[in-house]
């Protein structure tokens, strides 16, 4: 194992990291969304359309992120307005999601990246830190969009524990009623971070087509959605410690090419479904030893209307 | 408040209620549960909207839609259900719903806490978890979050119902205080003893409407008791002599440790003689849930020994005490949680817990229909057929559906949690009449309460639970509610009966 390694690591969980920072403001708001890995496919074909058409990297990934942004508009509606059951709901995006994206993508099969796409999100060493051993090679001589990762990793952090609105949006998750008793405006809080998420979820999708690939390939996210809610559980629902969860299996996404290199035979199979399996081993660690910190917002899934009794 | 009505589909809730609260005073409104006090007053704090009539609030006709809106109005309220958030500081608690600042600034939000604090006489620290807090400092965040907000008029819905005597007390004080800096306060509630104590005009609600509006010195319990329930009363309790002195159920050395590996239950001995009602105070999550489900056996992880009729039952499963015919009654705190199955119909919850032993694989009606029937009558249950969903009973009629299956089953053990809670008065005394019944028939009875002056006036002996523990029994008889208020935050008696 070389730097190189990681560094590979931290570009493969960049989509991840994106996609669960999404699900972790989303849940901060109390609403459970399960369409991650339809709103990222969404944006990961949206992006890659709109980069075919206008050749321009930042109206791509714009595209990306209004259409996962309107992806969870549509769950928001049918979820905080009309109080449908949230689980249905998010399935029911992932599986739209899945469909739209096959069908958008039916003449995409075998385009590539333009260039000059590939080009804005290439390797941008940062001045000063690049030079730092071994963490530089590994953190700081990345893609724009990995550095964009870790900004909006601290800002949501920040957001959350050092502002007023951040505190009044973690109140609605944990008991949306005394945030309303406290007058705080629970449906206008929800769309807005339910949106919020939904425009990382489509980020996360179009770093995918764009940037990972970078062609168009069927199913680009290959259950990379689902392991993102599952860990939102895994980083206790803090974004700081959504850094150290998107990496670690960025590196065992990657983890079956580098072992190719030496001589001993695993089955590629076997390799493949590591960050499924260690998905569903971390999901049985955690439920089993149920810490007091580290809860969901206690008011995770639930519907709310004022005047029920 | 002019004219106010509200309805919720068929039934109304409020009708045409009118009353006005004046600067600096203490305005009770009291009321049975059902009589529509709650639903009022969420209209003033912005939670439901009023169908017809008008709000006035200095003098200025409002529109409350929201929450917001009544807090921008300077109405706060302390909702008897705490709007805490349990992982949050009380610095967070009370800081949330501002916006007028985008940073969180810790340092300013403390200074005014504290400046309030000082101001009012409360103590807090502001960094503990609410988690972590007694009931009594919950309150005491509420009010400050609500002082905080530079509400002047403060509604508190039934403040006391989950403090000991020594917390209320304490709580008087701090409303005192509060009225005499100008403060009104509207204090809801149905226990006549604080409106006679703090409140200088009292408003008497029933069935939605305002009976009448009465200074507190001018009025007496009696007068009150009246306009609440509609008719004379008898506000007595029985309490039947205890005849023998043969023990029922005897509990040695129980402890329990959950889940998280706390101990709730930490060696427990008693003993329960028949024909007896053993009653048991303490705060709200002293070990007394546990101790319940323990005796029934749905609390598995116990160590210990109960003994009931010359048995341990301590290992056995509700369902192999039952088959083995010991049987013990329980009338759990979460009646439609825990009792009964809240859209089954009557029948259907009457014969569940027999229902495997008949033959066949259809299930015959027929004897739970003549349960059902009996037990109606029994009891007196208000309801439109014996196929009626129990949830669709109120409150009142669904504990008899619960309370007359259990003693139908000629139970020699009867546990109750909380029997009475949320029951108006006619109801409450006709359970405690029940129990006298059952008592009177040699069953004995472990009664778990949290009105003092019931469990001093029902109850044979009392026994008080803290933290799990078994601070001391008293004597019914001779112990005051002082006494049993300082035992319940900890403190030995001086005099422990066995």
């Amino acid at each position: 194992m070389d730097a190189s390694f990681f560094t590979a690591a931290v570009v493969a969980g960049t989509p991840l990291l994106y996609a669960i920072l999404g699900e972790v403001i989303t849940e901060k708001a109390g609403n459970l969304n399960l369409g991650v890995e339809g709103m990222m496919l969404i944006g990961a074909v949206v992006g890659f359309k709109v980069a075919l058409i206008t050749q321009n990297p930042w109206l791509s990934l714009g595209g990306a992120m209004i259409a996962g942004g309107i992806a969870a508009l549509i769950y928001a509606l049918l979820t905080v307005s009309l109080r449908a059951n949230q689980v249905v709901t998010g399935l029911t995006l992932t599986i739209f999601g899945t469909g739209f994206s096959s069908f958008m993508g039916k003449n995409l099969m075998g385009e590539v990246v333009p260039d000059n796409i590939k080009l804005a999100f290439a390797d941008f060493p940062l001045p000063l830190l690049s030079h730092i051993p071994v963490l530089g090679q590994v953190f700081f001589n990345q893609g724009i969009l990995v550095y964009g990762g870790y900004i909006a990793t601290i800002l949501a952090g920040l957001y959350l524990y050092n502002t007023q609105i951040g505190l009044n949006l973690r109140a609605v998750g944990e008991n949306t009623a005394a945030a309303d008793a406290a007058g705080i405006k629970v449906s206008l809080y929800k769309y807005i971070h339910i949106i919020i998420g939904g425009v990382l979820c489509g980020l996360a999708g179009a770093y995918l087509s764009l940037v990972y690939i970078p062609s168009w390939q069927e199913n680009v996210t290959a259950g990379r959605g689902w392991i993102a809610v599952a860990l939102v559980i895994f980083c206790k629902w803090n974004p700081y410690r959504v850094l150290v969860g998107a990496f670690l299996f960025g590196g065992l996404d990657i983890i079956g090419f580098r072992l190719q290199k030496y001589s001993f035979y695993i089955s590629q199979y076997l390799i493949d479904m590591l960050p499924y399996l260690v998905t569903i081993i971390i999901l049985i660690v955690v439920s089993a030893r149920k810490s007091i910190s580290g809860l969901p917002p206690a008011n995770l899934g639930d519907s709310y209307f004022r005047e029920e009794r | 408040m002019v004219n106010i009505s509200k309805s919720f589909g068929d039934v109304k809730a409020n009708d045409k209620i009118s009353f006005s609260v004046k600067y600096g005073e203490i305005f009770a409104l009291l009321g049975e549960n059902g009589a529509g006090k709650s639903t009022l007053v969420n209209m003033l704090s912005g939670v439901y909207s009023p169908d017809i009539g008008e709000i006035y609030v200095h003098g200025q006709k409002l529109r409350l839609s929201s929450p917001a809106d009544s807090i921008a109005a300077g109405i706060g309220m302390i909702h008897q259900h705490f709007k805490l958030i349990e992982v949050m500081t009380a610095l967070e608690n009370i800081a949330i719903g501002q916006e007028h600042s985008f940073i969180l600034n810790k340092k300013n939000i403390r200074k005014k806490i504290d400046d309030i604090c000082s101001k009012y006489g409360f103590k807090i620290d502001p960094e503990k978890l609410v988690r972590d807090m007694s009931v009594g400092e919950k309150q005491t965040v509420e009010i400050l979050k609500v002082l905080y907000r530079g509400a002047d008029i403060l509604i508190l819905d039934e403040p006391t119902a989950v403090l000991t005597p020594q917390e209320s007390e304490r709580l008087f004080d701090i409303l005192i205080r509060m009225k005499e800096q100008g403060c009104s306060i509207i204090l809801i509630t149905h226990k006549l003893q604080e409106v006679m104590e703090i409140s200088d005009r009292v408003c008497v609600l029933r069935h939605g409407r305002v009976i009448d509006t009465v200074n507190t010195k001018e009025t007496t319990p009696m007068e009150l008791t009246s306009m609440m329930v509609g008719k004379k009363v008898t506000l007595s309790i029985e309490r039947p002599p205890v005849k023998s002195q043969e023990v029922v159920l005897e509990v040695r050395n129980l402890s329990l440790i959950d889940r998280e590996g706390i101990k709730k239950l930490d060696d427990v001995s008693f003993k329960v003689y028949s024909g007896e009602i053993l009653g048991i105070a303490g705060i709200a999550g002293s070990g007394q849930k546990e101790l319940c489900e323990s005796i029934q056996g749905i609390e598995r992880r116990k160590r210990g020994e109960i003994i009931f009729k010359g048995e341990n039952i301590a290992r056995l499963t509700p369902r192999a005490i039952f088959e083995k015919g010991l049987r013990i009654s329980f009338i759990p705190e979460d009646r439609l949680g825990m009792g009964l199955v809240p859209t089954m119909s009557i029948v259907d919850n009457v014969i569940l817990k027999d229902y495997y032993m008949q033959n066949g694989i259809f299930l015959d009606r027929t004897v739970g229909e003549k349960r059902a029937e009996h037990i109606i009558k029994m009891l007196n249950v208000q309801t439109p057929d014996i196929y009626h969903p129990v949830n669709k009973l109120s409150g009142g009629n669904i504990q008899k559906i619960l309370l007359g299956r259990e003693i139908d089953s000629n139970p020699d053990f009867l546990v109750t949690a909380y029997p009475t809670r949320g029951l108006d008065i006619g109801s409450a005394h006709l359970i405690y009449d029940e129990l006298n019944r059952q008592k009177e028939k040699g069953i004995g009875i472990l009664y778990v309460g949290e009105d003092l002056n019931i469990l001093l006036s029902l109850c044979d002996r009392i026994m008080v639970m803290f933290e799990g523990k078994i601070i001391g029994t008293v004597n019914a008889e001779d112990a005051t509610k002082e006494e049993i208020g300082l035992m319940m935050l900890g403190e030995k008696a001086t005099e422990v009966l066995q």
